[in-house]
């Protein structure tokens, strides 16, 4: 139970350094409504339109990847879901977990997947090879342009 | 006690509005909101080991993408697009009861507001994918 503090207590120091918490909780907004906008268009780019669900494999996401403006969407959407998410999973370990060690585990765990599949993600968008040598069975998989 | 003390939710009427986050929509819409975004997490991680495959080879990525193309997997992507939709129209709600100056007044009817876009945009979605995944042929 929290109680009012005495009369003349001392004004509370003010807390040096940046506001982490706060940037975080106005990352989460802004993150979160260019979210939005990127997560519909991909949604539906790749479900509703042609053959939605139907039509993804290797041909078409090289066809995607091929062209800058999918891959800086991608990039765009990869770094700003990730640590969107873990933000949002940090805030409820910080919510549930009672255990320091747990907490400090878990939060440590959640960093780690960030940053493995931020590095991942990226190095897999600006390295992909759309017409990638392959044995000739697998030559009917690749991207149309790729025979030309 | 000094602190001050709201009456139990089930004395609260309904033009008071109660407190922003306890019972009522302003509760169920955190918890919802707290659900889909778990659930949205884990997919994420998933979905990023997937699409790295096609750095493998062509065929390491069909193979696994084929292993989801049948009706139960459909069913739980029409699942996951529901969440995600959710997630993105509450949390649009949360931000204009954080900077909209009458959004907390608003926040119930936003609430609905949510509800009926998410149905429109679902119902949008839903007979789509449902056509695509359950479709005989294609690749």
């Amino acid at each position: 139970m929290s109680t009012i503090a005495a009369p003349r207590t001392p004004a509370p120091q003010k807390r040096r350094g940046v506001n982490w918490e706060k940037w975080g909780w106005i990352y989460m907004r802004v993150s979160g409504v260019v979210l939005v906008v990127l997560i519909f268009g991909h949604l539906f780019v790749n479900l509703m339109v042609g053959e939605g669900i139907k039509a993804i494999d290797f041909a078409f996401v090289a066809g995607k990847l091929s062209n800058p403006f999918w891959q800086w969407w991608d990039t765009l959407m990869l770094w700003l879901a990730l640590i969107h998410g873990a933000n949002g999973m940090r805030t409820i370990v910080n919510d549930y977990v009672v255990s320091k060690a747990w907490g400090r585990t878990l939060r440590g765990a959640i960093a780690f997947a960030a940053v493995a599949l931020i590095v991942l993600g990226t190095l897999v968008i600006f390295t992909f090879d759309p017409c990638p040598v392959v044995p000739p069975e697998q030559a009917s998989l690749l991207p149309s342009f790729c025979t030309a | 006690m000094s602190r001050v003390s709201t009456p139990p939710v089930s004395q609260m009427k309904a033009s008071q509005g109660g407190t922003l986050y306890r019972g009522r929509e302003g509760m169920w819409s955190w918890v919802l909101h707290r659900i889909t975004g778990v659930a949205i997490y884990f997919f994420l991680l998933v979905h990023i080991l997937d699409t790295a495959l096609v750095r493998v080879s062509p065929e390491a990525y069909n193979v696994v993408i084929a292993s989801y193309k049948n009706p139960i997997m459909g069913v739980g992507e029409l699942g996951l697009v529901g969440a995600i939709m959710f997630h993105a129209l509450n949390g649009l709600r949360i931000i204009l009861i954080d900077f909209w100056s009458k959004g907390v007044k608003y926040q119930r009817v936003m609430f609905w507001t949510v509800v009926g876009v998410w149905v429109v945009l679902f119902a949008g979605f839903a007979p789509r994918h449902l056509m695509n995944v359950f479709s005989e042929g294609g690749h």
